[in-house]
């Protein structure tokens, strides 16, 4: 008797245990969902017509819909008026920022990766340098940025002042137009975001490398291929549709990231967009930093808005990612 | 039969020859050389690290040769008022606790959670939920930081003041606190906690959990007191890195835990975190050699050394279970 009331115990157990894990794995989806709801309210003011709105719904007139969207939020600059505020150049700015930093941090992080899983000999540096590259990853990206203000925007005031630099090279207007130090500029931002994101591509690159099946490498081997003939003929491609979903996960992380490029010291307000690699830009993030830092509630429903775009810019992301890992993914060995 | 194999012996000539071309020395050089060229990237990462160190160490050291600066008040001081007042005092405790305030409720609020969900998600869930629910946690890890400070500044807040005021009939919660931001880093730190125990959960192997079967257990006996145990150091691990992530995390409490470094461990108080200061003085003017903006790379100094060495025992916890399963 007291032992069927013990299993009877027991089992009682377990499903208060189950009801516990749904509650706290609803809970978790309820938050997601919680978040995205609000935000998308707070913001609607300044995404929505609400005139257009009520005339598709409620009175069926379609030729309204393409007013549905409030598209000069998406081609204003920033305003100290919120009616007439918009994102173009923090979005503009976002996007080359994110494309620099993506031609300097792909090639560097996946050339690590290649080298320490192909070519690395395992012996201490090798140990060393993985180490490094795994507490890389946990260094707090504000801290990025000081290394980014002194080494880009500042350059060691190797070259005169941010304000007032030394060297310059090509015409003002062109936009390959440099100068040294970065200061503010597309290419100091850039830089930063790569040291950012380098450890996450490396990371991620290491472990698509290292899923490619070694009887691959070992038949390449065989029939007289050099290890680089290998790694770039037969590993590489092998591993592309992982190391470009990490990669692109790893560029919707630096467009996300405000806190390094705050530290450079990047402007809020810019009424233009930049016309060269030194030129002067600000990215979403920051912006909806800076107007959720505000008191009126109107600049709190501009920065839901900056939101709701930078969340779909990076749904977008996401899902070229698991496009590409399903449309590239061929069966391995 | 014949004339196939004396096609295929044609063309292995032809490619033997295409192969000869290039000759052997040639071949080497290049090899040495595309090994040369990825071996530097390699030691950009190494560059980087010595570079953070450099620059984070020499401040440092110019922010302490300052007259007005006692390296002693500055470690074990409990006043923080750089820029208000005539007398300016730098004593880093209370930026720590402020960063430790947030970071603990953040783990309150992600550990709890993210260990349930892990636990579900492992052992309970079938495939084809995990493979729906698995990703849609994971979405929470992508979310840009600031997006959380909105969150947190908000929602929450007013959700805290609204529900104090309903129960106490006062708000309690000030306007900026350490609660609630404690609760947004918590909620973007959940996907590590979840993500990481689950992994370190499935390589358990099943052995394991088929001998507690056999022994008559249930679900709940071999998930919590056979699993979770087998798979500790993974799950420490990721509290671990979770941990660091929310000590460096700067956005959400740039917005919402506010901006005043005091002595408290109240979540309903405003505190000031060391990534918070510093993003005050890097968005302030200050002057790029006065003693503040030295402050803040003093600041930046002690944080690095506290995620690093955070992130040092989480990896070295992660490499011991790999070690063990797989």
């Amino acid at each position: 008797m007291s032992n069927i009331s013990l299993q009877t115990k027991r089992i009682l157990k377990n499903r208060a245990f189950l009801a516990l894990c749904l509650l706290s794995t609803s809970a978790t989806i309820l938050i997601l969902a919680l978040l995205i709801v609000s935000i998308i309210l707070q913001g609607s003011h300044f995404l929505f017509n609400s005139d257009a709105l009520s005339a598709v719904f409620a009175h069926g007139e379609l030729s309204q819909i393409p007013k549905i969207f409030r598209w000069d939020f998406l081609t204003n600059f920033a305003s100290r008026f919120p009616e007439k505020a918009g994102i173009y150049a923090a979005i503009i700015g976002s996007v080359w920022v994110c494309v620099i930093c993506a031609l300097l941090a792909l090639p560097l992080g996946i050339g690590t990766a290649i080298y320490l899983e192909e070519f690395a000999p395992k012996n201490r540096w090798t140990a060393l340098i993985d180490f490094n590259i795994r507490n890389l990853a946990g260094v707090p990206s504000i801290v990025y940025g000081i290394l980014g203000l002194t080494a880009f925007t500042r350059m060691f005031g190797l070259f005169g002042s941010d304000k007032n630099s030394a060297l310059a090279f090509g015409p003002d207007d062109a936009w390959w137009h440099i100068q040294f130090p970065f200061g503010q500029g597309l290419l100091a931002g850039g830089l930063t975001l790569m040291l950012v994101v380098l450890p996450i591509v490396i990371i991620s690159s290491r472990e698509a490398l290292r899923a490619v099946p070694s009887s691959l490498r070992q038949a390449s081997l065989a029939i007289g291929a050099t290890p680089w003939q290998t790694a770039s003929k037969i590993t590489l491609p092998a591993a592309i549709p992982s190391i470009l979903t990490g990669a692109i996960l790893a560029m919707s992380r630096a467009m996300g990231e405000a806190a390094p490029l705050l530290v450079l010291g990047i402007p809020v307000f810019i009424a233009n967009t930049p016309d060269n690699l030194n030129d002067n830009f600000t990215v979403l993030p920051f912006q909806i930093f800076n107007w959720a830092g505000r008191p009126q509630e109107s600049f709190h429903q501009l920065a839901a808005s900056a939101i709701v775009v930078l969340l779909v810019v990076l749904i977008c992301f996401n899902g070229v990612a698991v496009y590409l890992r399903q449309k590239l993914r061929k069966p391995m060995a | 039969m014949s004339a196939i194999s004396a096609k295929a012996a044609s063309s292995a000539v032809a490619l033997a020859r295409k192969g000869v071309a290039r000759s052997d020395a040639i071949r080497n050089a290049w090899e040495f050389v595309i090994r040369g060229l990825l071996g530097c990237t390699a030691l950009i990462s190494i560059a980087i690290t010595v570079g953070i160190i450099g620059i984070l160490l020499r401040e440092t050291i110019a922010f302490i040769q300052l007259p007005e600066i006692e390296l002693t008040d500055f470690l074990f001081g409990t006043t923080w008022s750089p820029l208000l007042g005539a007398e300016k005092h730098f004593g880093i405790w209370p930026l720590i606790c402020g960063t430790f305030l947030v970071s603990v409720v953040a783990a309150m609020t992600a550990i709890p959670l993210g260990l349930i969900t892990a636990i579900y998600l492992s052992e309970y869930a079938t495939a084809s939920k995990r493979a729906f629910l698995k990703p849609v946690i994971e979405i929470l890890a992508g979310v840009p930081t600031v997006v959380y400070g909105f969150f947190a500044l908000l929602v929450i807040t007013p959700a805290l003041q609204g529900a104090c005021n309903f129960i106490f009939g006062t708000p309690i919660f000030s306007g900026y606190n350490a609660g609630a931001a404690g609760i947004a880093v918590g909620i973007m730190i959940l996907p590590i906690v979840a993500s990481l125990s689950e992994d370190a959960m499935q390589s358990v192997p099943r052995s394991l959990r088929e001998g507690a079967y056999a022994l008559g257990s249930t679900k709940f006996d071999v998930s919590v007191k056979v699993v979770t145990p087998a798979a500790l150091s993974g799950i420490l691990a990721s509290c671990f890195l979770a941990i660091t992530r929310a000590i460096g995390e700067t956005m959400v409490v740039a917005l919402a835990a506010g901006g005043l470094a005091h002595m408290t461990l109240n979540p309903a108080d405003q505190v000031q975190t060391m990534t918070a200061y510093m993003v005050q003085i890097f968005l302030g003017d200050a002057p790029a050699f006065g003693v503040e903006n030295l402050s803040s790379y003093a600041v930046a100094m002690v944080l690095f050394i506290l995620t690093l060495v955070l992130s040092i025992i989480g990896n070295i916890l992660l490499n011991r279970y790999r070690e063990v399963y797989e």
